[in-house]
């Protein structure tokens, strides 16, 4: 039977043993979580099975394969990041929270079937919403309703489509299921269901919406739990059940573009990172619907990669945050001179997220891109270049820049605590080995690999794209050793980049932005609408709110029993 | 003891009568406490008894009062159905009582509490005498018993609006019961039985000629009852009368009362009716699904809205009475096992939710959400059992909520209904907001000036409300008891077979 422990179990057990001890004990506690589930996870035999019936169903608790281990270790070591970076804070609240959400997306990653999937889908919806309401401020309680309004909207378009799909095939096991017709009765019903439930945690365009509401709205360590679980499990998901998916390319390519006009119109900095997340997993989409080995080897190892670097990037910005408690980048700037360990390791993230050779993007990127161009989708392997140079403006000059250097704001904080810092140095070092060293990575992705990312052809593509970009930006690095000189070495790079892109940039800029005011201005509109409607029936004053005297009642009963009587007999 | 056994039915009655009589001429709240526990802690054994030997035998058990047989005579009969609800109602007894005594002793002046114990248990016997009796009239003697000493118990509310709702739902009470009466006049003159089983035999050769009374007597005793279950838009009464009622008689009520009525709703469908118009052949599963959605939806926006958090609560129980209407008005055996199910996981987790309530009251003497505002520091252990039980609300995963929305949810689909599944779906988002409204409220705000010196409550008002909330979480995993049992009554339900056995 179980020779180790379910990998979710560890988490669940710790959370209770956290929600009971305080300090010290907690931190160690904490701490060792995530390692001991690594080891118990390595221990873990390759036929290990674990079974239990529910509902008459069997659900299949641990399904261990290739991809489940791949996501089942970048799990753990992003858990044990986060828990690093969170040591400092004493909240009982998102400790707990923490470790019970990185639970559940450990049990979706090792369900076998569409239940446990579910199941999990919607503890990965609850747990995390903590994440965001322990901020406590009056934001970010709309955005946690939101949040989790969506999330467990997205859990339930899930059930649906579950319980077609059992219907249909008599199953629930998870396998590839694919796309197919809605008149194909209830098994294509039930693929599309699913591909949308799928698809809001994904963060599909026109559905992304939940994700930068509510993630630069959570804590400062919360954000780092969330953007490293939620969005990956669902691509997991994705690689598992709609792996070859032609849409998905398509989806994908707009998913990498359009987070990139609004992340260079957005002022705070955490929801430029939360835009350039979805651009990130617009990568992996597209590579998931390729769906050739080396795609989805691609996409995979790009999830990897972006766990960490994102989660870099997010700690550098939750640790400015922490410090100064200002976020927008108008507010910010010349922190370089007191933070200086913080800034390098953004720019570390940075570097890898921008995909610079011999950092972790370049390695897993790259695959999907080869992978398009060999299957002949050329338009989209444009627009992924595209994406890839949008990438490198807001997340790879804009972060570092507007945090760090641009004009000085006079603050002067503390540099990060020193478990802020054992987390970042860890991540950057993760990111500098994968990019140097991606041999360890490729063993363990799920197909065979025989990709050479540091082929002549590729490092010079990448630095055709990079190439007067990365001589801006390696000289304002350099340079940056001089701050008096610094404003204008960067105003020249962003004005550069505005004559690169001319026409797109400019004219798509604001297109997108005056869109998305007046999607917003007619969403409040509708929302304010509806909710002062909804208050004027239910209220505590409205019709079904308020007491009714006696003599109404007895009326409506009469009326029922009148109505009840005419309808029966006719 | 041989003997014994066969007088449980009869001694389900008794019991909590002769405790009833015993409190009445009790002065000390103590002594009549005592009794009540007693009573309360004999009932839920009967009960299994006889549910178990109901599941062994696989026939139900009848028993027959004195010397008249079985047409004339009134009988108690117990089938896999009532034996369920039987259980069910004594069980959210036993774990009430340990609660009563303190929640009692602050709420009631002490020289009413003694008539307070006696009007819970004359609750209790109506409640377990509507359930286990098999004739029509006695039915409604024991709904009426019932009923009369709820709104005694209400009327014990220390507001004084707690008057004017025990009036009110005096007056909507009585209009329920006449109009159930009504019916069962009518079928008395067409039949000449008032005997269930009887009933079931007589009333489809009648059909033919008398279809008229026959369908008028229908028409009264789903509108009756209805009133009494709090179907929308017949729930008005509910609100009120749960939000001044004394704590422990809303937990109790919320979790039995509107259980019991649909009990008795459904033996009338099934039992009797089923041999003379088939369900689907009526108006009355439109109706039903109709006025259940609409339950599901507006009473839940005004759970949102409502600022008073037992109203809230309140509103919340009329959207969940419609989740277990809805699986009666799906009548396929999951849709209706579900409705069975959640019946049982409602009961378990509302009491729970007022468990909680009432144990926040009885610390910092309000109820008001704005008034609460951090209690989550205050009383964590009672805070964490409430949302344990809210997330069970809104049908979390891993907890009891869940599986009663799964079988509603496979019961939709069966029928081919997947909008059904959507509008399922979409109203437990509702009960997402307004549980995490109280969220909210309960951990992420700075304690309120009313709430500065309040503490976790006395454990035995503690030790119910953790025993209901680790079966909510239980009973996401167990389903045997739950799922099971529900199976199988909606199993014979469906059958047609005449209360679960031949004669």
């Amino acid at each position: 039977m179980m020779s180790s422990l379910l990998p979710f179990s560890i988490f669940f057990i710790g959370a209770g043993l956290a929600l009971f001890t305080k300090g010290i004990l907690r931190a160690a506690i904490m701490l060792a979580i995530p390692i001991v589930g690594a080891i118990n996870l390595y221990m873990t035999p390759a036929d290990a099975a674990s079974n239990v019936t529910l509902l008459g169903y069997q659900l299949d608790l641990l399904r261990v394969d290739k991809l489940s281990l791949l996501f089942g270790y970048l799990f753990h070591l992003a858990a044990f990041l986060g828990i690093i970076f969170s040591l400092h804070v004493e909240d009982r609240v998102q400790h707990v929270a923490g470790l019970v959400y990185a639970g559940s997306a450990l049990g979706a990653v090792f369900a076998g079937d569409f239940i446990t999937l579910f199941i999990f889908w919607e503890l990965l919806a609850v747990s995390s919403v903590f994440l965001i309401l322990a901020r406590r401020t009056e934001r970010s309680y709309g955005a946690a309703m939101r949040y989790l309004l969506i999330q467990v909207g997205s859990g339930v378009i899930m059930l649906a489509g579950i319980g077609l799909y059992a219907m249909a095939t008599g199953s629930t096991t998870i396998k590839q299921i694919g796309l197919q017709n809605w008149d194909q009765g209830f098994a294509g019903m039930a693929s599309w269901l699913l591909l949308l439930a799928i698809g809001i945690k994904a963060c599909f365009p026109l559905l992304h919406n939940w994700l930068t509401d509510a993630y630069p709205e959570a804590t400062p360590t919360g954000t780092v739990f969330l953007s490293a679980f939620t969005t990956k499990v669902a691509i997991y998901t994705l690689a598992r059940t709609f792996a070859g998916t032609e849409l998905l390319v398509y989806i994908g390519a707009g998913m990498a573009m359009f987070p990139i006009f609004f992340a260079v119109i957005e002022n705070d900095l955490r929801r430029v990172l939360a835009y350039s997340l979805i651009n990130q997993v617009g990568f992996m989409v597209v590579g998931i619907g390729i769906g050739t080995s080396l795609a989805v080897n691609g996409a995979v190892s790009h999830a990897f990669n972006d766990v960490i670097f994102k989660g870099l990037l997010f700690m550098s910005m939750g640790a400015v945050l922490y410090r100064t408690g200002k976020i927008n980048g108008s507010e910010l700037g010349g922190l370089y001179k007191s933070m200086p360990w913080t800034t390098g390791f953004c720019m570390v993230g940075a570097a890898s997220i921008s995909a610079f050779p011999l950092f972790s993007g370049f390695v897993s990127k790259s695959m999907v891109m080869v992978a398009a161009l060999e299957e002949h989708h050329s338009a989209v392997w444009l627009a992924l270049l595209f994406a890839s140079a949008g990438v490198f403006h807001h997340a790879g000059i804009k972060i570092p820049y507007f945090a760090f250097f641009a004009h000085d704001s006079g603050l002067r904080p503390k540099e990060a605590p020193i478990n802020m810092l054992v987390a970042m140095g860890l991540a950057a070092a993760i990111c500098i080995f994968n990019g140097s060293y991606p041999w360890l990575l490729y063993s363990m992705l799920p197909y065979p690999v025989d990709y050479q990312p540091y082929t002549a052809a590729h490092v010079l593509t990448q630095s055709q794209l990079l190439f007067f970009s990365a001589l801006a930006f390696v000289w304002l690095q350099l340079r940056g050793l001089y701050p008096p000189e610094l404003p204008g070495i960067n105003i020249d790079a962003e004005w550069f980049y505005r004559r690169a892109l001319p026409a797109i940039g400019h004219w798509g800029r604001n297109a997108a932005a005056a869109v998305y005011n007046e999607w917003l201005g007619l969403r409040g509109a509708v929302v304010r609408g509806a909710n002062a409607g909804l208050y004027r029936l239910h209220g505590p004053d409205g019709v079904f709110g308020r007491t009714w005297p006696t003599g109404r009642m007895a009326f409506w009963t009469t009326v029922m029993l009148g109505a009840y009587v005419l309808t029966s007999y006719f | 003891m041989s003997s014994l056994q066969e007088h449980l039915p009869i001694l389900q009655i008794l019991v909590p009568l002769f405790g009833a009589i015993l409190t009445a001429f009790t002065r000390s709240g103590t002594t009549a406490w005592a009794i009540a526990a007693v009573s309360s802690a004999i009932s839920p054994f009967i009960s299994a008894a006889l549910l178990i030997k109901v599941t062994t035998t696989g026939q139900p058990i009848s028993y027959v009062m004195g010397p008249w047989a079985a047409p004339w005579g009134i009988e108690y009969r117990v089938d896999l159905l009532n034996g369920f609800i039987l259980l069910l109602v004594s069980l959210i007894g036993l774990v009430s009582i340990p609660y009563a005594r303190k929640s009692v002793a602050q709420e009631i002046d002490s020289h009413k509490q003694s008539w307070f114990y006696t009007m819970y248990l004359l609750c209790l016997t109506g409640l377990l005498g509507i359930c286990i009796t098999g004739d029509a009239f006695n039915a409604f003697v024991f709904l009426e018993v019932s009923s009369l000493s709820t709104y005694t118990l209400i009327a014990l509310g220390r507001q004084r609006r707690a008057l004017v709702s025990a009036y009110q739902y005096l007056v909507m009470g009585t209009i329920g019961a006449t109009f159930y009466i009504i019916g069962v006049g009518l079928i008395y003159i067409v039949t000449g039985t008032l005997n269930f089983v009887d009933l079931a035999a007589r009333i489809g050769p009648a059909m033919p000629e008398l279809s008229r009374p026959i369908i008028a007597a229908l028409a009264f005793m789903t509108v009756g009852i209805s009133l009494k279950l709090a179907l929308f838009p017949l729930h008005v009464w509910l609100p009120n009368a749960y939000a001044f009622a004394p704590s422990f008689a809303t937990a109790f009520l919320a979790g039995t009362a509107t259980k019991v009525a649909i009990y008795l709703l459904l033996r009338i469908f099934y039992t009797f009716f089923s041999n003379a118009i088939p369900f689907y052949s009526l108006p009355i599963s439109e109706f039903l699904l109709v006025l259940s959605l609409a339950a599901m939806f507006v009473a839940s926006f005004t759970a949102i809205f409502e600022e008073n958090a037992k109203r809230m609560l309140a509103y919340s129980s009329v959207a969940q009475i419609g989740y277990i209407t809805l699986g009666i008005a799906l009548a396929n055996k999951i849709g209706l096992a579900g409705s069975l199910v959640h019946m049982f996981n409602h009961a378990i987790m509302k009491t729970a939710l007022f468990f909680a309530l009432g144990a926040m009251v009885y610390r910092t003497g309000v109820a008001r959400m704005s008034s609460l505002s951090g209690i989550g520091r205050k009383m964590p252990i009672t805070t964490a059992a409430f949302v344990v039980a809210g997330l069970g609300l809104i049908g979390v995963p891993g907890t009891a909520g869940f599986i009663s929305k799964w079988y509603l949810a496979m019961g939709a689909i069966e029928h081919g209904w997947i909008w059904l599944v959507f509008l399922i779906v979409l109203s437990s988002l509702l009960a997402v907001v307004y549980v995490g409204r109280f969220i909210e409220i309960a951990y992420f705000r700075e304690p309120s000036s009313d709430i500065a010196d309040s503490h976790e409550p006395p454990l035995s008002m503690l030790a119910p409300l953790i025993a209901l909330a680790a079966a909510t979480i239980y009973l996401g995993f167990d389903t045997r008891l739950t799922g099971g049992v529900a199976r199988q009554i909606a199993d014979f339900l469906l059958s047609g077979v005449v209360l679960g056995g031949t004669q």
